[in-house]
């Protein structure tokens, strides 16, 4: 395990509800995660699964009403930021923790250049003259692919690629000690997408830092990730290296998600889908959320949730399958 | 040999805008055997769905011709139309945009049947959706839900039986998978494809995503900026992939086999613009292969091996 001061991120028992007209929406229910200096963790899961919810709550960015953090405690570099002051969260946001959103189509400001959306972020962090901020600006856009020229252009005289790498250079134009990426190629497509995460990869390597990618794509965690936490109706459900997980997968969803996937290499293979719905996280299920959908499912699963626990030094698997002694999945092969 | 059932000759279409005319499909060929799918690949703007919505004449042709089963659907009539479209139907990428949102589901899959007046009562209609809504996986008790308080699974499961209503014998798919979660993901596929079995359905099988393709295709015909670039049995095209397009998109896949990383290709730069493209081959300019003769003009598809068509002047 690692020791306190080697993680850049420690989110203990983490709950996070919206409170709407319809009912409590439990879109985190209790999430642990660590994430190490230079590493990258892969949050995985399907829509609805907490994944933003659990992204946003490291900035504090949950929109309040509805949202509550409930309870739990997170942890950047030993400093529990659910207790500090708005003012002082301010500082972090953009400084030490910067995110990427989705949709590059939408998260740019269409009316200012793009070297300003990139100078105001230095400006303000970094305490530059305006001009400075400008060139700044430029060298940033250089490291992303962009030539500084461009930056005196609007986001509509970019491509939706281009818009991603503008997007990453505001992310790091400060440097950022951890960067949150939520599934920032799903608009993308796949040629462009490739170039985005190489682009990622090559600057998180040079500049140290460390990520949390969220994705639904399995595929990307492999090729980006160290770690990778599987999330399931606002709980972690395995977690583990990405060999780990990967390789000797432990609980039924996360089965499920590599048998949903077609096999490149082998077209005979049929794909085995999960059968039914994510469920209603206004109305979650008793005991094990997914067990209305486990093909493992026994009597202690629909009355008791299971809680994380360790095979190994870090893989972990939230499934009471395996109380019974040589209890093994069978993963399609 | 299969019966084939769709021919495309020479297909174009040109959209006018105001910086010149836009080439969404620049002269393709290629044809459907019978109870067979072809997968049609490409990225944003290649101009894949404009082929789609050109077979089922949705879109007017600029030139070329659509043949189904040897009746030419371009120059059909009024009438004749009328006829082939119980033939052919589409189902379309979103089903949270596709469906109108004040019908209920018994409305939006009755629709083609009342349209086409398939029952003279209301009672054999009405059977009719319960047997379709059976067939596609949907529960007798959603009959009178709206859209809205349905999940996109299901939202695509009424998509797949209103194109099912009439019978058709070829379906052009277009991205239906694309806007759902991966397991929803793989119970449409599954549906689809036992349908096809069922059935005897031929499809078109327009995506972006390529293992979904390749799980789902007979032949794969991969475009580029309006031309088909690759056309193959799924099984040579990834096995043997020979245009430097298909090459490089192969390769950009993001694999979840840690154990055996390939070489990743990476393209120069990024799709380039459909409007007035220059003579060169449409791929030149991000082709890491590129050399004088590929400026001359991009060549016709030409047989390299049984059944593997490639149109590259180098490879």
């Amino acid at each position: 395990m690692n020791t306190k001061n080697d993680l850049i991120l420690d989110i203990n028992n983490l709950v996070v509800h919206y409170e709407t007209v319809e009912g409590t929406v439990q879109a985190v229910n209790g999430i642990d995660i660590q994430v190490p200096h230079k590493h990258t963790l892969g949050i995985v899961g399907e829509t609805g699964a907490g994944k933003t919810t659990t992204a946003l709550s490291i900035l504090r960015l949950i929109p309040d009403p509805p949202g509550i953090i409930k309870g739990g405690e997170i942890f950047l570099e030993g400093e529990d930021i659910l207790k500090i002051s708005e003012k002082k969260m301010r500082k972090i946001r953009g400084r030490d923790v910067a995110m990427i959103f989705q949709d590059p189509m939408t998260s740019l400001n269409p009316v200012h250049t793009v070297g300003a959306q990139i100078a105001e972020v230095v400006q303000l962090h970094e305490g530059l003259s305006r001009s400075e901020a400008i060139k700044r600006a430029g060298e940033t856009l250089e490291m992303v692919g962009i030539p500084a020229e461009r930056s005196t252009e609007y986001p509509h005289q970019f491509s939706g690629g281009m818009k991603q790498r503008v997007i990453i250079a505001i992310a790091l134009a400060c440097n950022p000690k951890l960067l949150i990426a939520d599934e920032p190629t799903t608009a993308l497509d796949v040629t462009i997408q490739a170039q985005a995460l190489e682009l990622m990869k090559d600057l998180r390597n040079r500049l140290g830092m460390s990520m949390i990618m969220i994705t639904h794509d399995l595929g990307i965690v492999a090729e980006v990730c160290d770690d990778v936490a599987v999330l399931y109706a606002g709980r972690i459900v395995e977690s583990g290296t990405v060999r780990e997980v990967f390789k000797s997968t432990m609980h039924p969803y996360t089965e499920g998600l590599f048998n949903s996937l077609p096999v490149i290499n082998d077209k005979g293979a049929r794909i085995k889908p999960i059968p039914g719905l994510m469920p209603d996280p206004i109305e979650l299920p008793e005991g094990c959320a997914f067990h209305p959908r486990c093909p493992y499912a026994f009597d202690k699963c629909t009355k008791e949730t299971p809680e994380l626990r360790y095979f190994g030094e870090t893989h972990g698997v939230a499934c009471h399958a395996y109380d019974q002694t040589g209890f093994k999945l069978k993963r399609r092969g | 040999m299969a019966k084939e059932i769709l021919r495309v000759n020479n297909l174009k279409k040109y959209f006018k805008t105001k910086r010149g005319l836009l080439h969404a499909v620049d002269g393709i060929n290629f044809s459907i055997e019978e109870g067979k799918t072809l997968g049609l690949v490409g990225e944003s703007g290649c101009g894949k769905s404009t082929t789609g919505r050109l077979i089922l004449r949705l879109l007017e042709p600029t030139d070329g011709e659509v043949l189904y089963k040897g009746k030419n659907v371009t120059t059909a009539n009024k009438k004749e139309m009328h006829e082939l479209r119980k033939e052919m139907q589409i189902i379309f990428q979103d089903p949270f945009a596709s469906l109108n949102p004040r019908k209920s589901i018994y409305e939006l899959i009755s629709e083609p049947l009342r349209w086409f007046k398939v029952y003279d009562n209301k009672a054999q209609t009405l059977k009719k959706v319960e047997k379709l809504m059976e067939t596609v996986g949907l529960a007798q008790r959603l009959i009178n839900s709206y859209p809205h308080e349905l999940d996109g699974g299901r939202r695509q499961r009424i998509g797949v039986a209103r194109a099912l209503a009439l019978e058709p014998k070829l379906i052009v798919c277009d991205e239906p998978v694309s806007a759902l979660d991966v397991s929803i993901q793989a119970q449409i596929l599954n549906l689809l494809e036992d349908l096809q079995k069922e059935m005897g359905l031929t499809y078109l099988f327009i995506t972006h995503d390529l293992s979904v393709v390749n799980y789902f295709s007979d032949d794969i015909a991969v475009m580029y900026l309006g031309k088909l670039v690759e056309k193959a049995p799924s099984i040579e095209l990834f096995k043997n992939p020979m245009h430097p397009y298909t090459q490089a998109l192969l390769s950009a896949i993001p694999s979840i086999d840690i154990d055996n990383k390939k070489e990743r290709i990476l393209l120069k730069g990024e799709i380039s613009s459909p409007i007035n493209p220059p003579e060169e081959c449409r791929f030149a300019k991000r082709c890491n292969y590129v050399q004088d003769i590929c400026l001359k003009g991009q060549p016709e598809l030409r047989e390299v091996s049984p059944g593997h068509f490639l149109s590259c002047a180098v490879m």
